[in-house]
């Protein structure tokens, strides 16, 4: 992509308050990485968060920033965006803030299909308040508010947005810098809103949450990095891949048990039918490799357009201009 | 019963038409208050619903009303009491017993006063009247269903259709008895069934029938000529509601300040009719999200506010308190926003389709920390249209929330409107931030005089900034907890909203001024208040009335005014709010109030009975 800008461009003097070693610092170099490739203009470009750990994001950036109130984030985007969809704008939210006390918002705006792009960090961990279970926790997990383990299960984040009818989602781990600034550029060019969770580690209250995809050693085995129209390849020799059995995936070992690369599975985001992508996306170890990359990518209508061409529409075919026509228009009489 | 044809010429009549809530009432309420206005004569209406869309059929709870006072000049209430009911069934006499004048005439539905209705409606007689006490009465009893019924037999409508335009039948009988001429009925009957050819031909044939009825049996009743207003102002009117004046109030400002208008909403009753005529506006590019609930409806127009627009939401009491947080956001960030709240009984769900005022400590107080916002309480429905546009002003000017507090009665309540010229009405400047201060700008930079700080707008290249709900320093902008600069921005958010002040009209005291008793209202009470002060002074009693409507900050001259008379009696349909508030403000000074929560709106009759007893207290 030809852009004018840089990193710098986007980012500002501020002083970075995360603990030190925090994943938010890699997933904060990633968007600024990103913008600058993206193209749009620090001016027109406007960074919108609710409250948590990850929602101080919006003090670093150099662009506009709203820092709101907690969970609040996807409608107070809703509202920039609508108001003004020549902005291009961000949502930075954390499992806690997007999927917790805000999560009515955030279905609904995936559903309206507003042009927004949602950086979904998360931690399974509420950080900023030192420490309870979140949505995204794993059953069973001790935390300071549960000394004994959870007794709920968690929600898988992709699984509710399609459920919510989501047109974009991609996850990526906060140390893979290079795909999560890629996935970041295919949000912003996505019309509508766009779903990216970042697997991010909090290294203070749940260090290595993600560790067993994460670790470098094991990653290739354990993770599958799905690419448009590639074969769903993955493992360090590049010799396994996904099949499908009756309704469920399947980990096969090309050159193994008769599988071929022809029976290997091709990646395509943009079916319209999620079915296979809610498959992808549920996919865990260790049977399964975890997905990454974009795993859904399809075009639909999206709301804030929809809002200006329907006012087209109307305005064209009507003789109501001004307030003065308006007032003119219903039941009238004269005084003279 | 008289027994003669008479014409009784009145200055002023009430009309109550009742019925069940599938009766079709507040159609037919709407269309003659419509008619009124249209032949010269001043309206106020009172639509009186259930909350239930469809309670049992002939109960007490079923029971819809609407009411409405039309005269020769200025009508300022919809009536204490009726001067005709339209009873279309026994419930409806029921409920409203209390509401009727002496010698008034109640049209009742014969078809629907059967045994079985009466039992429906409690009655333990045959004769309701009787069983009412209702001695003085004059009754026209009409076999309204069944002469509805015979009259569109040859429209080939099934029985369900043909009896639901029994209303327009009772519409003619009042046209018949009122004089009006039923051919400036049938364009409103075209226009609301356009779509619909055959049902508009037999809602005019009902109509017709029921016109021709009064006329031809020569009902022995009063018929009445209602004066018109000979002498009122030039220029064009309608007639209005006031959820329609504050929608059309917002327009205005966003025409005037030259920002587009964006409204967050979540239907909640008695608001969402501002939704409804907001949303139909794309024609004027108004931009309106009904959202997921109330906080997405203030947190969308806050992100609308943020990108620029003039940006509001519109809710009643259990909204409010669902939007309280993102009001102190809206505080801290220093942003333009309209909250309107159309009052409903509370608490909870309360009386969802009945007035009160009982929101105002919510609306003064109901956030976390020293949040304050500029509150402002509409008093007639056409008044609500000035009180949305002077919100929607200091919002912008002020960069601050202002909470705009209507109420289900001068929301659903109408009353005649002089279309008002723009031109006339004081600009809206928003305070966006001059380039030539790009250099020194910072968020949180201040006009000194008045407190406002700048607002840059994203899309502006060189005003990159973050806000937010985190305390910020005076004046780099950044996030801050030093005690000292804590102190300062609270100091100066008050501040802010004190100054204006400045910025708003005095209080002017209406009635006899130079009188030992003030009455004191604010909010949707201006018409009843101002009509026991006015019939009071027209027989002698000498009495004031002053009117809020800028709440907070209050005008400058209130002090003023208040130690200016013996007497003080604060009037509002809660438990005293606004008299306590006063007392906080002015301890010095004494306070009476006069409270009621019945859900209904004040009568001029139980005014007078209070503050005749107040002037012979000692």
């Amino acid at each position: 992509m030809n852009s004018q800008y840089t990193a710098k461009d986007f980012k500002n003097e501020q002083q970075i308050k995360w603990c030190p070693g925090c994943g938010d610092f890699a997933v904060l170099n990633c968007l600024h990485k990103a913008m600058s490739e993206i193209g749009v203009a620090p001016a027109d470009t406007a960074v919108i968060s609710g409250i948590g750990c990850s929602s101080r994001l919006p003090y670093y950036m150099g662009t506009y920033g709203f820092h709101t109130i907690h969970g609040r984030g996807s409608a107070i985007a809703t509202g920039v965006k609508v108001a003004n969809p020549a902005l291009s704008v961000w949502q930075i939210t954390g499992d806690g803030d997007c999927l917790a006390i805000g999560g009515n918002h955030f279905i609904h705006a995936v559903r309206r299909n507003i042009d927004i792009n949602i950086v979904l960090l998360n931690n399974k961990i509420y950080g900023l308040t030192k420490g309870q279970y979140s949505p995204t926790t794993e059953r069973g997990y001790v935390t300071k508010s549960s000394p004994y383990g959870t007794i709920e299960d968690p929600f898988n984040p992709a699984e509710l947005a399609f459920g919510a009818r989501a047109n974009f989602f991609a996850r990526t781990i906060d140390v893979d810098l290079p795909s999560t600034t890629e996935c970041m550029i295919a949000a912003a060019a996505h019309k509508g809103t766009a779903v990216i969770e970042v697997l991010q580690n909090c290294v203070i209250f749940t260090d290595g949450i993600h560790k067993y995809y994460s670790d470098k050693e094991n990653r290739a085995d354990r993770t599958i990095y799905l690419r448009q129209g590639e074969k769903m390849i993955f493992g360090k020799e590049s010799n396994k891949g996904l099949v499908l059995q009756g309704l469920d995936l399947k980990a096969v070992t090309i050159g193994e048990d008769g599988y071929t690369i022809d029976d290997i599975l091709t990646h395509d985001a943009t079916l319209h039918d999620p079915t296979l992508h809610c498959k992808l996306a549920a996919m865990e170890g260790p049977e399964l490799p975890l997905a990454l990359g974009i795993i859904r990518n399809v075009e639909g209508i999206n709301y804030d357009q929809a809002v200006v061409d329907q006012i087209h529409r109307v305005q064209a075919n009507t003789q109501i201009k001004t307030f003065a026509d308006l007032m003119m228009s219903g039941n009238v009489w004269e005084v003279k | 019963m008289n027994e003669q044809v008479k014409v009784k010429e009145l200055d002023s009549v009430v009309i109550r038409f009742s019925g069940d809530s599938g009766d079709g009432m507040q159609l037919v309420g709407n269309i003659f208050s419509n008619l009124a206005a249209i032949l010269g004569n001043e309206i106020s209406t009172f639509p009186d619903y259930p909350a239930e869309m469809r309670a049992p059929q002939g109960s007490l709870a079923g029971v819809s009303g609407f009411q409405v006072h039309l005269g020769a000049s200025k009508v300022l209430t919809p009536g204490d009491k009726a001067d005709v009911l339209v009873a279309m069934n026994p419930a409806a006499l029921k409920v409203n017993k209390n509401f009727l004048k002496p010698q008034c005439v109640v049209i009742i539905d014969e078809d629907s006063f059967t045994e079985n209705d009466l039992k429906k409606a409690l009655f333990q007689t045959n004769d309701p009247f009787q069983e009412l006490d209702l001695k003085n009465v004059q009754v026209i009893s009409v076999p309204i269903t069944s002469m509805t019924k015979a009259g569109l037999e040859s429209y080939g409508l099934d029985n369900k259709s043909a009896v639901r335009c029994k209303n327009m039948f009772a519409l003619g009988l009042i046209c018949w008895l009122f004089n009006r001429p039923i051919d400036s009925v049938t364009p409103f009957l075209k226009k609301k069934f356009s779509k619909k050819e055959t049902i508009m031909q037999a809602n005019i044939k009902a109509l017709t029938d029921g016109y021709n009825f009064g006329a031809n049996t020569h009902a022995t009743v009063t018929t009445y000529h209602i004066e018109t207003n000979e002498h009122p102002k030039k220029g064009f009117y309608t007639d209005i509601n006031g959820n329609t004046a504050t929608a059309y109030g917002l327009i205005a400002a966003a025409e005037k300040s030259g920002l587009p208008l964006f409204l967050g909403s979540y239907p909640i009753t008695p608001a969402t009719d501002i939704l409804h005529e907001l949303a139909k506006r794309k024609d004027l590019g108004v931009k309106t999200v009904q959202c997921e609930d109330e906080i997405s409806g203030i947190c969308t127009a806050i992100g609308a506010s943020f990108a620029g627009n003039l940006a509001a939401t519109s809710t009643s009491g259990p909204g409010l308190a669902l939007k309280g947080e993102a009001i102190g956001l809206a505080v801290m960030a220093e942003i333009p926003l309209v909250i309107v709240d159309v009052q409903r009984g509370g608490p909870s769900t309360g009386l969802p389709t009945k007035t009160e005022q009982s929101d105002l400590m919510q609306a003064l107080y109901g956030r976390n920390g020293e949040s304050p916002v500029v509150v402002i309480a509409a008093t007639t429905p056409t008044n609500c249209f000035d009180a949305a546009y002077w919100s929607s002003k200091l919002a912008v000017e002020h960069m601050t929330p202002v909470i705009l507090l209507t109420d289900g009665f001068i929301a659903n309540g109408s009353s005649t409107w002089r279309i008002p010229d723009l031109n006339v009405y004081p600009s809206i400047t928003p305070p966006f931030v001059p380039d030539s201060i790009k250099d020194i700008w910072k968020p949180y930079l201040r006009n000194e005089d008045t407190k406002v700080r700048y607002w840059a707008v994203p899309g502006r290249e060189g005003f990159e900034h973050r806000i937010g709900g985190l305390e910020k320093d005076y004046t780099t902008g950044v996030i801050s907890t030093d005690p000292l600069n804590h102190q300062i921005m609270t100091d100066t958010r008050q501040e802010k909203i004190d100054k204006i002040a400045d910025f708003i009209p005095e209080l002017k005291v209406e009635g006899s001024v130079d009188s030992d008793i003030l009455v004191v209202g604010w909010g949707g009470t201006y018409g009843h208040l101002s009509s026991a002060v006015n019939s009071m002074n027209a027989s002698g009693k000498k009495i004031a009335h002053v009117h809020f409507e800028f709440i907070n900050p209050l005008p400058k001259n209130t002090h003023e005014v208040l130690s200016q008379y013996k007497k003080i009696i604060v009037c509002e349909l809660n438990l005293g709010q606004f008299a306590g508030y006063l007392r906080m403000k002015y301890p010095e000074i004494r306070i009476d109030q006069y409270n009621k929560v019945q859900g209904q709106p004040f009568m001029v009759s139980e005014l007078i009975d209070r503050f005749t007893k107040l002037m012979e207290e000692k």
